[in-house]
């Protein structure tokens, strides 16, 4: 991973090699009508509403980033519709975000 | 060069699946997306496994990019569409490849997979397998590539353009937002760099702004038309995006990019860095 641009695989378990005692961990899940949507463009935006980063999600809907603190928006793109949600990470560990599109 | 010489709508793409000589190519840095579903007909490239040199830091070199498009049943008069995962970081990478080596006839194909997914387009698991040929690349085009010696001689004598995100041209995060932080090289951007994330030059889906809206944003953060630019990232593949608006789309003329960029930058001893907006 460490010279890699491209977008790790997505899932619920966090890899081995990150620390969620020092990182900042925006963990969540892309549903629509209570389902699990797997390949949704999910976008990190910032408290300006500048993109920052983006996935797919999962088949099981899950997505994840690593982000500095502050206010941010999670919002999903699918062809079946779109959605967002704002999360607040204010110090290291796991905030966990929903996102319904539809 | 028009936008239309370098840039193909999905739409388009969906018309031409069958024309004889456009090859479609599916460029990823992670291939598994290609096996569950890509575009009929088209051909894979692993960013990774195909294009980067598997010892030293660096991507194949001639001979090498011969024997992949060979492989591929590429030939010299394909017209080849390129498109990929990632909004088309890789495929924009792939692109700068095909330009380096002196293929003629290259399109990206505007807003790549994601594009191609939101419209709801048809993808294909089945494999895919094209005649072999014989291809022929020319010496790499070194006018549209910089080095680190021309990265430092850069600094405030041409346009840097720095299209990584703010946080990591501040020196708050060193990788994109999507992935674990730790890394060797230190934090911070080139000085006199401008920074203008390779964001700003998409729409939402992917796809590029118009060229006005291009325009107006690198003239907005400071880009002097008048110099040579040199565009950076963290491993060159987001700025291969950023020179594909500056010299496909907005025809600057001397503009390279720096694919070393920051993880080699970031590395050097005794360069000057700076932090902060």
């Amino acid at each position: 991973m460490a010279d890699s641009c491209g977008a790790p695989e997505q899932g619920a378990a966090l890899p081995a090699n990150v620390d969620a005692g020092k990182e900042i961990v925006l963990n969540g899940k892309v549903t629509s009508g209570g389902e699990p949507v797997g390949g949704a463009f999910v976008r990190l935006l910032d408290s300006t509403g500048e993109f920052t980063a983006e996935v797919v999600s999962s088949a099981a809907g899950d997505f994840r980033f690593f982000a500095a603190p502050g206010e941010w928006t999670v919002r999903a793109l699918h062809r079946n519709g779109n959605g967002e949600a704002k999360v607040n990470a204010d110090g290291p560990g796991l905030h966990e975000v929903a996102v319904a599109v539809g | 060069m028009s936008r239309e010489d370098v840039l193909v709508t999905a739409q388009w793409a969906e018309e031409n699946l069958e024309t004889p000589g456009v090859v479609f190519v599916e460029v990823d840095e992670d291939a598994s997306a290609y096996d569950t579903g890509h575009i009929p007909g088209a051909v894979k490239v692993d960013w990774r496994q195909d294009l980067q040199d598997p010892v030293r830091r660096d991507f194949v070199d001639r001979a090498g990019f011969e024997k992949l498009l060979s492989a591929r049943g590429i030939g010299n008069d394909d017209t080849v569409v390129l498109y990929g995962g990632n909004n088309n970081w890789f495929a924009a990478y792939a692109y700068w490849y095909f330009k380096l080596y002196g293929h003629e006839s290259v399109k990206l194909l505007d807003g790549g997979r994601k594009k191609w997914e939101l419209d709801g387009r048809p993808l294909s698991a089945d494999p895919v397998s094209r005649p072999e040929t014989t291809y022929s690349a020319k010496e790499q085009d070194l006018s549209l590539r910089a080095f680190r010696d021309e990265a430092v001689a850069a600094i405030n004598t041409k346009n840097l353009v720095d299209v990584r995100s703010p946080d990591e041209f501040s020196g708050k995060l060193s990788a994109p937002a999507h992935l674990p932080q730790e890394q060797a090289q230190v934090k911070g951007h080139i000085p006199s760099a401008i920074n203008v994330p390779w964001s700003k030059a998409a729409n939402e889906d992917g796809t590029f702004k118009s060229n006005d809206e291009l325009r107006e944003l690198y003239q907005e953060a400071g880009l002097d038309e008048g110099k040579a630019t040199v565009a950076y990232c963290r491993i060159g593949e987001r700025s291969s995006h950023t020179w594909f608006a500056l010299h496909e789309l907005l025809g600057y003329e001397d503009v390279k990019n720096y694919d070393g960029s920051w993880t080699e930058y970031g590395s050097l001893v005794g360069v000057p860095v700076e932090i902060g907006a």
